[in-house]
């Protein structure tokens, strides 16, 4: 597996962690609110073609928790400042869960620097009448699970989560996904109205077994975003880039291919 | 000791084995489990009590907030403040209180303690909480935002009770071009402030500095001892000797013939109370952001370890003081000397217990325990500070 570089930088005044490997096209990917801080294998094959750069969102892990945030849209702004400041061009933004909610944002408010957009069960917009657990009334093991179509990747990744040395850890990053996604529920009623502004290629990548955003918002995002192509990851649940990461990285490739013959 | 009836107006003809099965009373209960015919029985019941608490020489009646849930009837404490405030003649009214964070207008709050102020003509006590995290999954409000909305409508309603309006008020959360409410409230410069809370040290800081009453909500009296000295350290700090009034102790007394008797009596109701009414998971209770690390993780350590209990460890840890009038009395005097309050905020209905239970055992604490606390201070080391 490939040592990422554990930086931390500064973006007017707001500290954060990013890690980053790689060499090619940047390719950056914002986390959501179960998956900051991890150097993920996808992100390790990821590395082989791009310059991978994977974030850790204000708020989460070890990066400050500024005074300025409250909302999703904030921290599209803050991220709009980081790609000035890294002064990268012809990115491609993948954001998961709450990251694919900031990468939409993002993308709507200005598309600049990127070349491409990839929603992984995305939050942000919300479906009428699709059945959704509350995550803020599960238990900290019943969160964990929700995110698997694979109970033994449940056990798994409950073991390594819930141990007492990271409880402060899990508790600020729950602060925060409830600071930016308390309510309005996941979602922004404002965000849906602007996503035919996204004129970027955009991928939405969604598991088959969602139980948190189940596959009928991937369809949602679909028609939302103009010309968005779908892929369905079957035996997957919320986290297609964690639980079926060669999957998730051949959709990349493919529709990074396809994209480039286009051009 | 003053000594105010204090109910939670619980639908007391749940059923409880419902609640066992949903896992708590709150939230997603299903209101299903309601019966208007029954509600509305036991809205003028309680009310018919706490006339009759009036009556029997309690000093105060005190009302709270709580939504969607079968252990308090009273989202909107306002409606049966008002009921009472023509028809409890003598007694102090309080609310304790509204949760101010579940409010996007506060002002709602100063206009609707301001009319209350000034129906009882002065005899209002004004408490201000943040509401338990359960009111967050039930009102839609962001747990994070809780501590700041509630220092926020804090200010805004002390500024519209005492600045003359109109002005302007501009905060984080609460926006108002014209802060101008009508009625101003009958005393000066406002009714009295209480903040009833769990324990929270800054919360106990805060209403020490802000010389207001504090009252400490279902604990064992040694940690009630320990919130109260916190308070009158904060008060010396504060550069002040704070009046043993301005702690309140939340409590629960039932009084019978015998000890064994009372025991008997209220064991069911009590339990129902503390094991079911009570009862909700820890997600719901401490929802992320409520409050800060150290304190989530300090109460989910208790809850963890939390087992379903009995009256005898209610009696033993003194929570609630249950028995013949003689143990009574001698308790709730060792209490208030070991934690130096003056003022006693009493549950004399509790859970299920039904009406004739619940007059009874207010008509026994008032001719047989009353007139013993009615001009008696903490104390022993208290009594410098009473003085």
């Amino acid at each position: 597996m490939t040592e990422p570089s554990v930086t931390r930088i500064s973006v007017r005044g707001c500290g954060i962690a990013l890690r980053r490997a790689g060499a090619g096209r940047p390719l950056i990917l914002l986390h959501g609110a179960a998956d900051a801080g991890q150097w993920l294998p996808c992100m390790d094959d990821l590395a082989a073609r791009h310059d991978v750069i994977a974030p850790e969102h204000p708020g989460f892990g070890a990066s400050d928790t500024p005074a300025w945030l409250d909302t999703i849209p904030d921290l599209a702004n803050f991220y709009l400042d980081l790609l000035d400041q890294l002064d990268l061009d012809d990115i491609d933004l993948v954001g998961a869960d709450l990251g694919g909610w900031i990468a939409a944002e993002l993308a709507v408010r200005n598309p600049r620097r990127l070349a491409s957009l990839t929603l992984v069960a995305a939050a942000g917009i919300h479906v009428p009448d699709v059945a959704q657990t509350d995550p803020f009334l599960r238990s900290d093991e019943q969160r964990i699970r929700d995110l698997f179509h694979d109970p033994a990747r449940a056990d798994e990744t409950v073991k390594r989560l819930l141990r007492p040395e990271l409880e402060d850890q899990n508790l600020r990053n729950q602060t925060t996904t409830a600071r930016l996604t308390w309510q309005p529920r996941g979602y922004d009623p404002h965000l849906a109205k602007w996503l035919h502004r996204i004129v970027l290629p955009t991928l939405v990548v969604w598991g088959a077994n969602d139980k948190l955003l189940p596959p009928a918002y991937a369809s949602a995002w679909r028609t939302l975003v103009p010309d968005a192509q779908l892929v369905i990851v079957p035996d997957c649940g919320h986290l297609p880039h964690v639980e079926q990461p060669q999957a998730f990285v051949a959709a990349l490739d493919s529709f990074f291919d396809r994209k480039g013959a286009a051009a | 000791m003053k000594v105010f009836n204090f109910h939670l107006m619980p639908y007391r003809h749940v059923d409880l084995d419902a609640i066992e099965r949903n896992g708590s009373a709150w939230v997603t209960f299903s209101n299903k489990h309601y019966d208007p015919e029954k509600g509305a029985g036991l809205y003028h019941e309680y009310l018919d009590q706490m006339e009759l608490a009036d009556r029997l020489g309690f000093d105060g009646v005190c009302l709270n907030e709580h939504h969607q849930t079968a252990y308090g009837m009273m989202p909107i404490p306002g409606v049966l403040a008002g009921a009472l405030a023509r028809s409890v003649k003598r007694a102090r009214l309080a609310i304790l209180g509204r949760a101010l964070p579940l409010l996007n207008n506060p002002l709602m709050v100063a206009e609707e303690y301001a009319m209350l102020d000034n129906l009882t003509r002065g005899r209002f006590i004004a408490g201000f909480v943040r509401g338990i995290g359960a009111e967050y999954h039930a009102m839609g409000i962001n747990p994070a935002h809780s501590q700041d909305r509630f220092a926020e409508a804090h200010d805004l309603i002390v500024r519209a009770w005492t600045e003359p309006g109109p002005f302007q008020y501009v905060g984080k959360h609460y926006h108002f071009n014209y802060v101008n409410v009508w009625p101003r409230p009958w005393q000066t410069p406002h009714p009295p402030i209480w903040i009833p809370s769990q324990g929270s040290g800054s919360t106990i800081k805060w209403a020490a500095k802000m010389r207001y009453t504090y009252a400490q909500t279902l604990s064992p009296i040694a940690v009630v001892a320990r919130f109260f000295q916190l308070y009158r350290d904060e008060a010396d700090k504060a550069g002040y000797v704070p009046s043993p009034d301005q702690l309140a102790w939340s409590n629960t007394i039932y009084v019978a013939d015998t000890d064994a008797k009372a025991m008997r009596e209220a064991r069911p109701h009590l339990e129902a109370l503390t094991n079911r009414f009570l009862k909700m998971p820890t997600e719901m209770l401490l929802p992320p952001g409520y409050s800060n690390i150290d304190s989530i993780k300090r109460i989910r350590a208790v809850k963890v370890t939390g087992k379903p209990q009995t009256i005898e460890d209610l009696v033993k840890n003194g929570v609630v003081i249950i028995g013949s009038p003689n143990t009574v009395r001698e308790k709730l005097a060792e209490y208030q000397d070991l934690a130096g309050f003056n003022t006693s905020l009493t549950k004399t209905q509790f859970g299920t217990l039904p009406d004739d239970m619940t007059r009874a055992n207010m008509t026994a604490i008032a001719e047989e325990i009353l007139p013993h606390f009615r001009d008696r201070l903490p104390q022993g080391i208290r009594q410098a500070a009473a003085e």
